[in-house]
Protein backbone atom coordinates (compact mmCIF):
# COMPACT_ATOMS: atom_id res chain seq x y z
CA UNK A 1 0.00 0.00 0.00
CA UNK A 2 1.11 3.59 -0.65
CA UNK A 3 1.48 4.76 3.30
CA UNK A 4 3.57 1.44 3.56
CA UNK A 5 6.15 2.49 0.04
CA UNK A 6 6.68 5.86 1.97
CA UNK A 7 6.60 5.10 5.43
CA UNK A 8 10.08 3.56 4.38
CA UNK A 9 11.33 6.98 3.28
CA UNK A 10 10.58 8.31 6.54
CA UNK A 11 9.01 12.18 7.59
CA UNK A 12 9.32 13.40 3.87
CA UNK A 13 7.93 10.86 2.54
CA UNK A 14 4.51 10.77 4.41
CA UNK A 15 4.61 14.64 3.84
CA UNK A 16 5.20 14.64 0.40
CA UNK A 17 2.71 11.74 -0.49
CA UNK A 18 0.15 13.83 1.54
CA UNK A 19 0.72 16.70 -0.58
CA UNK A 20 0.52 14.54 -4.18
CA UNK A 21 -2.78 15.33 -6.16
CA UNK A 22 -4.26 11.97 -7.31
CA UNK A 23 -3.42 13.01 -11.33
CA UNK A 24 -4.19 12.17 -14.66
CA UNK A 25 -2.89 12.85 -17.86
CA UNK A 26 0.08 14.80 -18.80
CA UNK A 27 1.68 18.26 -18.83
CA UNK A 28 -0.78 21.00 -18.76
CA UNK A 29 -3.49 18.63 -19.62
CA UNK A 30 -3.04 16.86 -16.39
CA UNK A 31 -6.05 16.74 -14.17
CA UNK A 32 -5.80 16.45 -10.57
CA UNK A 33 -8.94 14.45 -10.14
CA UNK A 34 -9.21 14.78 -5.65
CA UNK A 35 -9.38 18.68 -6.30
CA UNK A 36 -11.90 17.99 -9.21
CA UNK A 37 -14.14 15.44 -6.97
CA UNK A 38 -13.90 17.22 -3.82
CA UNK A 39 -14.83 20.43 -5.08
CA UNK A 40 -17.84 19.24 -7.17
CA UNK A 41 -19.12 17.33 -4.24
CA UNK A 42 -18.76 20.26 -1.74
CA UNK A 43 -20.27 22.54 -4.36
CA UNK A 44 -23.35 19.74 -5.28
CA UNK A 45 -23.98 19.64 -1.47
CA UNK A 46 -24.02 23.46 -0.76
CA UNK A 47 -26.13 23.59 -3.87
CA UNK A 48 -28.14 20.68 -2.43
CA UNK A 49 -28.64 22.39 0.93
CA UNK A 50 -29.44 25.79 -0.23
CA UNK A 51 -32.10 24.69 -3.43
CA UNK A 52 -33.46 22.69 -0.30
CA UNK A 53 -34.19 25.53 1.67
CA UNK A 54 -34.89 27.67 -1.52
CA UNK A 55 -37.63 25.15 -2.56
CA UNK A 56 -39.47 24.85 1.33
CA UNK A 57 -38.74 28.86 0.97
CA UNK A 58 -41.76 30.89 2.86
CA UNK A 59 -42.46 34.43 4.70
CA UNK A 60 -44.24 32.60 7.72
CA UNK A 61 -41.93 30.84 10.87
CA UNK A 62 -38.89 29.33 8.87
CA UNK A 63 -38.05 26.09 9.42
CA UNK A 64 -34.04 24.95 10.51
CA UNK A 65 -32.62 24.97 7.08
CA UNK A 66 -34.33 28.16 5.79
CA UNK A 67 -33.33 29.97 9.10
CA UNK A 68 -29.69 28.92 8.41
CA UNK A 69 -29.35 29.80 4.70
CA UNK A 70 -31.24 33.12 5.22
CA UNK A 71 -28.67 33.77 8.01
CA UNK A 72 -25.80 33.18 5.49
CA UNK A 73 -27.92 35.41 2.97
CA UNK A 74 -28.76 37.81 5.26
CA UNK A 75 -25.14 38.18 6.53
CA UNK A 76 -23.66 38.26 2.32
CA UNK A 77 -26.40 40.57 1.85
CA UNK A 78 -25.48 42.75 4.09
CA UNK A 79 -21.61 42.65 3.36
CA UNK A 80 -22.36 42.96 -0.48
CA UNK A 81 -24.40 46.81 0.81
CA UNK A 82 -21.18 47.31 3.01
CA UNK A 83 -19.77 47.47 0.19
CA UNK A 84 -21.33 47.70 -3.13
CA UNK A 85 -23.06 50.86 -3.98
CA UNK A 86 -24.11 49.65 -7.71
CA UNK A 87 -27.22 47.39 -8.92
CA UNK A 88 -26.07 44.27 -10.03
CA UNK A 89 -28.22 41.10 -9.52
CA UNK A 90 -24.89 38.81 -9.87
CA UNK A 91 -22.73 40.26 -6.59
CA UNK A 92 -24.57 38.73 -4.29
CA UNK A 93 -25.08 34.99 -5.56
CA UNK A 94 -21.57 34.79 -6.33
CA UNK A 95 -20.14 36.26 -3.18
CA UNK A 96 -22.88 33.63 -1.48
CA UNK A 97 -21.27 30.97 -3.57
CA UNK A 98 -17.61 32.17 -3.05
CA UNK A 99 -17.89 32.26 0.76
CA UNK A 100 -20.19 28.91 1.21
CA UNK A 101 -17.91 26.68 -1.55
CA UNK A 102 -14.38 28.25 -0.06
CA UNK A 103 -15.66 27.67 3.45
CA UNK A 104 -16.63 24.00 2.31
CA UNK A 105 -13.08 23.00 0.49
CA UNK A 106 -11.20 25.07 3.69
CA UNK A 107 -13.64 22.44 6.15
CA UNK A 108 -11.99 19.46 4.51
CA UNK A 109 -8.87 20.06 6.13
CA UNK A 110 -10.40 19.83 9.64
CA UNK A 111 -10.60 15.98 8.58
CA UNK A 112 -7.92 13.81 10.49
CA UNK A 113 -5.08 13.83 7.59
CA UNK A 114 -5.10 10.04 6.98
CA UNK A 115 -8.49 9.58 7.22
CA UNK A 116 -9.96 9.74 3.41
CA UNK A 117 -6.15 8.85 2.20
CA UNK A 118 -6.73 5.75 4.40
CA UNK A 119 -10.16 5.06 2.59
CA UNK A 120 -8.39 5.61 -1.12
CA UNK A 121 -6.03 3.64 -0.47
CA UNK A 122 -8.64 0.93 0.74
CA UNK A 123 -10.43 1.05 -2.86
CA UNK A 124 -6.80 1.60 -4.54
CA UNK A 125 -6.09 5.34 -5.32
CA UNK A 126 -2.81 5.99 -4.36
CA UNK A 127 -2.85 9.56 -3.80
CA UNK A 128 -5.56 11.62 -1.92
CA UNK A 129 -5.53 15.01 -1.34
CA UNK A 130 -8.66 16.18 0.39
CA UNK A 131 -8.53 19.85 0.64
CA UNK A 132 -9.56 21.42 -2.56
CA UNK A 133 -8.07 24.74 -1.19
CA UNK A 134 -4.59 23.43 -1.20
CA UNK A 135 -4.78 23.22 -4.90
CA UNK A 136 -3.33 26.66 -6.65
CA UNK A 137 -5.58 25.17 -9.87
CA UNK A 138 -8.96 25.51 -7.45
CA UNK A 139 -7.72 28.84 -6.25
CA UNK A 140 -6.57 30.21 -9.14
CA UNK A 141 -9.95 28.87 -10.84
CA UNK A 142 -11.94 31.27 -9.11
CA UNK A 143 -9.81 34.14 -9.04
CA UNK A 144 -9.26 34.20 -12.75
CA UNK A 145 -13.18 34.14 -13.19
CA UNK A 146 -13.54 36.91 -10.46
CA UNK A 147 -11.29 38.79 -12.27
CA UNK A 148 -12.64 38.41 -15.31
CA UNK A 149 -15.31 39.24 -14.02
CA UNK A 150 -13.51 43.01 -12.64
CA UNK A 151 -12.28 43.32 -16.66
CA UNK A 152 -15.93 42.52 -18.41
CA UNK A 153 -17.71 44.93 -15.61
CA UNK A 154 -14.77 47.62 -15.70
CA UNK A 155 -15.22 47.96 -19.71
CA UNK A 156 -18.90 47.57 -19.37
CA UNK A 157 -20.26 50.13 -17.00
CA UNK A 158 -17.17 52.43 -18.20
CA UNK A 159 -16.99 51.71 -21.53
CA UNK A 160 -13.66 50.89 -23.24
CA UNK A 161 -11.97 54.14 -23.94
CA UNK A 162 -12.97 55.18 -20.18
CA UNK A 163 -11.46 51.84 -18.87
CA UNK A 164 -8.40 52.39 -20.85
CA UNK A 165 -8.35 56.32 -19.93
CA UNK A 166 -8.38 55.10 -16.31
CA UNK A 167 -5.78 52.63 -16.52
CA UNK A 168 -3.68 55.40 -18.67
CA UNK A 169 -4.43 58.44 -17.20
CA UNK A 170 -4.59 57.85 -13.45
CA UNK A 171 -3.40 58.16 -10.65
CA UNK A 172 -0.58 61.00 -12.02
CA UNK A 173 -1.94 62.54 -14.71
CA UNK A 174 -1.47 62.38 -18.95
CA UNK A 175 1.95 63.31 -18.74
CA UNK A 176 3.10 59.96 -16.71
CA UNK A 177 1.28 57.93 -19.08
CA UNK A 178 3.63 54.61 -18.99
CA UNK A 179 3.95 54.83 -15.41
CA UNK A 180 0.55 55.18 -15.02
CA UNK A 181 -0.11 52.43 -17.06
CA UNK A 182 2.73 50.25 -15.42
CA UNK A 183 1.23 50.72 -12.03
CA UNK A 184 -2.54 50.35 -12.93
CA UNK A 185 -1.37 46.80 -14.64
CA UNK A 186 0.49 45.79 -11.64
CA UNK A 187 -2.41 47.03 -9.22
CA UNK A 188 -5.12 45.05 -11.42
CA UNK A 189 -2.68 41.66 -11.94
CA UNK A 190 -2.32 41.90 -8.02
CA UNK A 191 -5.88 41.28 -7.61
CA UNK A 192 -5.88 37.99 -8.49
CA UNK A 193 -2.90 36.90 -7.74
CA UNK A 194 -3.36 38.18 -4.17
CA UNK A 195 -6.41 36.16 -3.51
CA UNK A 196 -5.32 32.86 -4.85
CA UNK A 197 -2.17 32.75 -2.99
CA UNK A 198 -3.51 33.90 0.18
CA UNK A 199 -6.34 31.61 0.71
CA UNK A 200 -3.84 28.90 -0.93
CA UNK A 201 -0.99 29.58 1.14
CA UNK A 202 -3.44 30.20 4.40
CA UNK A 203 -4.90 26.22 3.84
CA UNK A 204 -1.68 24.83 2.52
CA UNK A 205 0.03 25.92 5.63
CA UNK A 206 -2.43 24.76 7.89
CA UNK A 207 -2.86 21.57 6.42
CA UNK A 208 1.04 20.92 6.46
CA UNK A 209 1.03 21.47 10.00
CA UNK A 210 -1.76 19.04 10.70
CA UNK A 211 0.49 16.71 8.88
CA UNK A 212 3.25 17.40 10.69
CA UNK A 213 1.49 17.14 14.46
CA UNK A 214 0.09 13.66 12.76
CA UNK A 215 3.77 12.64 12.52
CA UNK A 216 4.65 13.05 16.27
CA UNK A 217 3.97 10.45 18.74
CA UNK A 218 0.24 9.81 19.28
CA UNK A 219 0.05 10.86 23.05
CA UNK A 220 1.30 14.21 21.94
CA UNK A 221 -1.00 14.58 18.68
CA UNK A 222 -4.38 15.32 20.54
CA UNK A 223 -2.70 18.35 22.93
CA UNK A 224 -1.41 20.04 19.79
CA UNK A 225 -4.25 19.09 17.35
CA UNK A 226 -6.88 19.94 18.91
CA UNK A 227 -5.63 23.50 19.48
CA UNK A 228 -5.00 24.11 15.94
CA UNK A 229 -8.05 22.18 14.91
CA UNK A 230 -9.77 25.17 16.85
CA UNK A 231 -7.71 28.01 15.64
CA UNK A 232 -8.27 26.53 12.19
CA UNK A 233 -12.10 26.76 12.63
CA UNK A 234 -11.26 30.45 12.74
CA UNK A 235 -9.28 30.61 9.87
CA UNK A 236 -11.00 28.94 7.18
CA UNK A 237 -14.07 31.31 8.16
CA UNK A 238 -11.77 34.06 8.00
CA UNK A 239 -10.41 33.17 4.40
CA UNK A 240 -13.66 32.19 3.21
CA UNK A 241 -14.82 35.43 4.40
CA UNK A 242 -11.90 37.29 2.98
CA UNK A 243 -12.04 35.91 -0.78
CA UNK A 244 -15.40 36.69 -0.63
CA UNK A 245 -15.66 40.63 0.76
CA UNK A 246 -12.55 41.33 -1.57
CA UNK A 247 -14.70 40.21 -4.28
CA UNK A 248 -17.02 41.75 -3.60
CA UNK A 249 -14.88 45.35 -3.15
CA UNK A 250 -12.73 44.59 -6.36
CA UNK A 251 -16.00 44.42 -8.06
CA UNK A 252 -17.60 47.61 -6.43
CA UNK A 253 -14.48 48.97 -7.87
CA UNK A 254 -14.82 47.65 -11.41
CA UNK A 255 -18.29 49.67 -10.74
CA UNK A 256 -17.19 53.30 -9.89
CA UNK A 257 -16.95 55.45 -13.06
CA UNK A 258 -13.93 58.34 -11.98
CA UNK B 1 2.27 21.81 -7.64
CA UNK B 2 1.51 23.08 -11.28
CA UNK B 3 -1.16 24.65 -13.01
CA UNK B 4 -2.72 22.56 -15.25
CA UNK B 5 -6.03 21.54 -16.68
CA UNK B 6 -8.05 21.72 -13.51
CA UNK B 7 -7.70 24.94 -13.65
CA UNK B 8 -10.59 24.65 -16.48
CA UNK B 9 -12.47 22.05 -14.99
CA UNK B 10 -12.01 24.35 -11.64
CA UNK B 11 -13.42 27.51 -13.19
CA UNK B 12 -16.74 25.47 -15.37
CA UNK B 13 -17.41 24.23 -11.60
CA UNK B 14 -17.69 27.70 -10.33
CA UNK B 15 -19.27 28.79 -13.47
CA UNK B 16 -22.13 26.49 -13.41
CA UNK B 17 -22.30 27.24 -9.20
CA UNK B 18 -22.81 30.58 -9.56
CA UNK B 19 -25.01 30.88 -12.11
CA UNK B 20 -27.25 27.80 -10.53
CA UNK B 21 -27.19 30.09 -6.97
CA UNK B 22 -28.32 32.99 -9.37
CA UNK B 23 -31.33 31.38 -10.70
CA UNK B 24 -32.39 29.07 -8.25
CA UNK B 25 -31.21 29.55 -4.68
CA UNK B 26 -30.71 33.56 -4.02
CA UNK B 27 -34.23 34.84 -5.63
CA UNK B 28 -36.19 32.45 -3.48
CA UNK B 29 -34.74 32.71 -0.78
CA UNK B 30 -33.91 36.47 -0.77
CA UNK B 31 -37.41 37.50 -1.59
CA UNK B 32 -39.04 35.49 1.45
CA UNK B 33 -36.65 37.62 3.81
CA UNK B 34 -38.22 40.58 2.07
CA UNK B 35 -41.45 39.34 2.54
CA UNK B 36 -40.95 38.24 6.02
CA UNK B 37 -39.36 41.94 6.58
CA UNK B 38 -42.51 43.68 5.12
CA UNK B 39 -44.84 41.56 7.27
CA UNK B 40 -43.66 42.01 10.66
CA UNK B 41 -43.21 46.05 9.34
CA UNK B 42 -46.76 45.86 8.59
CA UNK B 43 -47.50 44.27 11.69
CA UNK B 44 -46.42 46.58 13.98
CA UNK B 45 -47.69 49.16 12.48
CA UNK B 46 -51.20 46.99 12.45
CA UNK B 47 -50.29 46.74 16.74
CA UNK B 48 -49.69 50.33 16.79
CA UNK B 49 -52.63 51.51 14.91
CA UNK B 50 -54.70 49.11 17.01
CA UNK B 51 -53.34 50.61 20.39
CA UNK B 52 -53.87 54.01 19.02
CA UNK B 53 -57.92 52.81 18.86
CA UNK B 54 -57.75 51.51 21.95
CA UNK B 55 -56.75 54.71 23.72
CA UNK B 56 -59.47 56.61 21.40
CA UNK B 57 -61.90 54.19 22.57
CA UNK B 58 -61.10 54.61 25.83
CA UNK B 59 -61.03 58.08 25.99
CA UNK B 60 -64.54 57.93 24.36
CA UNK B 61 -65.52 55.23 27.07
CA UNK B 62 -64.65 57.93 29.94
CA UNK B 63 -66.36 60.34 28.28
CA UNK B 64 -69.41 58.25 27.90
CA UNK B 65 -69.54 57.29 31.07
CA UNK B 66 -68.96 60.79 32.84
CA UNK B 67 -72.11 61.84 30.58
CA UNK B 68 -74.15 58.98 31.95
CA UNK B 69 -73.68 59.83 35.41
CA UNK B 70 -73.93 63.17 35.21
CA UNK B 71 -77.65 62.24 33.65
CA UNK B 72 -78.00 59.90 36.22
CA UNK B 73 -77.23 62.58 38.57
CA UNK B 74 -79.61 64.55 37.21
CA UNK B 75 -82.35 62.42 36.78
CA UNK B 76 -81.95 61.49 40.89
CA UNK B 77 -82.01 65.20 41.66
CA UNK B 78 -85.46 65.66 39.26
CA UNK B 79 -86.98 62.31 41.16
CA UNK B 80 -85.80 63.81 44.73
CA UNK B 81 -87.56 67.44 43.70
CA UNK B 82 -90.53 65.57 42.58
CA UNK B 83 -91.06 63.60 45.47
CA UNK B 84 -90.77 66.01 47.83
CA UNK B 85 -93.42 68.33 45.61
CA UNK B 86 -95.25 65.23 45.49
CA UNK B 87 -95.56 65.15 49.55
CA UNK B 88 -95.58 68.91 49.83
CA UNK B 89 -98.82 68.55 47.48
CA UNK B 90 -100.24 65.38 49.55
CA UNK B 91 -100.02 67.77 53.08
CA UNK B 92 -101.81 70.47 51.37
CA UNK B 93 -104.35 67.83 50.19
CA UNK B 94 -104.58 66.22 53.32
CA UNK B 95 -104.22 69.15 55.17
CA UNK B 96 -107.58 70.60 53.53
CA UNK B 97 -109.11 67.47 53.69
CA UNK B 98 -108.93 67.30 57.01
CA UNK B 99 -110.22 71.15 57.51
CA UNK B 100 -113.27 69.82 55.73
CA UNK B 101 -114.05 67.20 57.42
CA UNK B 102 -113.94 69.19 60.93
CA UNK B 103 -116.12 71.40 59.27
CA UNK B 104 -118.87 68.62 57.94
CA UNK B 105 -118.40 67.54 61.88
CA UNK B 106 -118.98 71.05 62.95
CA UNK B 107 -121.88 71.21 60.69
CA UNK B 108 -123.20 68.06 61.66
CA UNK B 109 -122.78 68.79 65.55
CA UNK B 110 -125.09 72.02 65.20
CA UNK B 111 -127.37 70.08 63.35
CA UNK B 112 -127.61 67.40 65.56
CA UNK B 113 -127.56 69.94 68.60
CA UNK B 114 -130.54 71.95 67.33
CA UNK B 115 -132.62 68.63 67.02
CA UNK B 116 -131.81 67.91 70.46
CA UNK B 117 -132.75 71.46 71.47
CA UNK B 118 -136.11 71.45 69.65
CA UNK B 119 -136.73 67.71 71.36
CA UNK B 120 -135.99 68.94 74.71
CA UNK B 121 -138.00 72.05 73.54
CA UNK B 122 -141.25 69.47 72.69
CA UNK B 123 -140.75 68.17 75.85
CA UNK B 124 -140.67 70.49 77.83
CA UNK B 125 -143.81 71.74 76.34
CA UNK B 126 -145.20 68.77 77.07
CA UNK B 127 -144.06 68.47 80.54
CA UNK B 128 -145.55 72.00 80.96
CA UNK B 129 -148.37 71.29 79.43
CA UNK B 130 -149.52 67.94 81.51
CA UNK B 131 -148.66 69.83 84.67
CA UNK B 132 -151.02 72.50 83.74
CA UNK B 133 -153.34 70.08 82.60
CA UNK B 134 -152.96 68.34 85.90
CA UNK B 135 -153.21 71.83 87.56
CA UNK B 136 -156.10 73.03 86.09
CA UNK B 137 -157.98 69.67 85.38
CA UNK B 138 -159.25 70.38 88.87
CA UNK B 139 -160.44 73.97 88.07
CA UNK B 140 -160.48 74.48 84.32
CA UNK B 141 -162.79 72.36 81.69
CA UNK B 142 -160.94 71.17 79.27
CA UNK B 143 -163.76 72.23 77.03
CA UNK B 144 -164.81 76.16 78.19
CA UNK B 145 -160.58 76.85 78.08
CA UNK B 146 -159.99 74.68 74.42
CA UNK B 147 -158.95 78.00 73.22
CA UNK B 148 -156.36 79.09 75.46
CA UNK B 149 -154.98 75.53 75.93
CA UNK B 150 -154.26 75.41 72.11
CA UNK B 151 -152.85 78.90 72.31
CA UNK B 152 -150.48 78.11 74.35
CA UNK B 153 -149.10 74.78 73.07
CA UNK B 154 -149.05 76.45 69.40
CA UNK B 155 -146.77 79.29 71.70
CA UNK B 156 -144.83 76.42 73.23
CA UNK B 157 -144.27 73.92 69.85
Amino acid sequence: MATEVHAAEGATGYIIHHLTPLTVGEGFWALNLDTLFFSAVLGGLFVWFFKMAADKATAGVPGLVQNFAEMLIEFVDNQVKDSFHGKNELIAPLALTIFCWVFLWNFMDLFPVDILPLVGSLMGIEYLRVVPSTDLNATFAMSISVFCLIIFYSIKIKGPWGFAKELMFQPFGPWLLPFNLLLKLVEEIAKPISLALRLFGNLYAGELIFILIALLPWYIQPVLSFPWAIFHILIITLQAFIFMVLTIVYLGMAHEDH
Amino acid sequence: MSINATLIGQMITFALLVWFTMKYIWPPLFDSLEERKKKIADGLAAAEKGQEQMHLAEKKATGVLKQAKEQSSEIVNLAQKRATEIVEASKDTAKKEGDRLILVAKAQIEQEKQQAKEGLRKEVAALALRAAEQILSAEIDKTKHQDILSKISNQLG
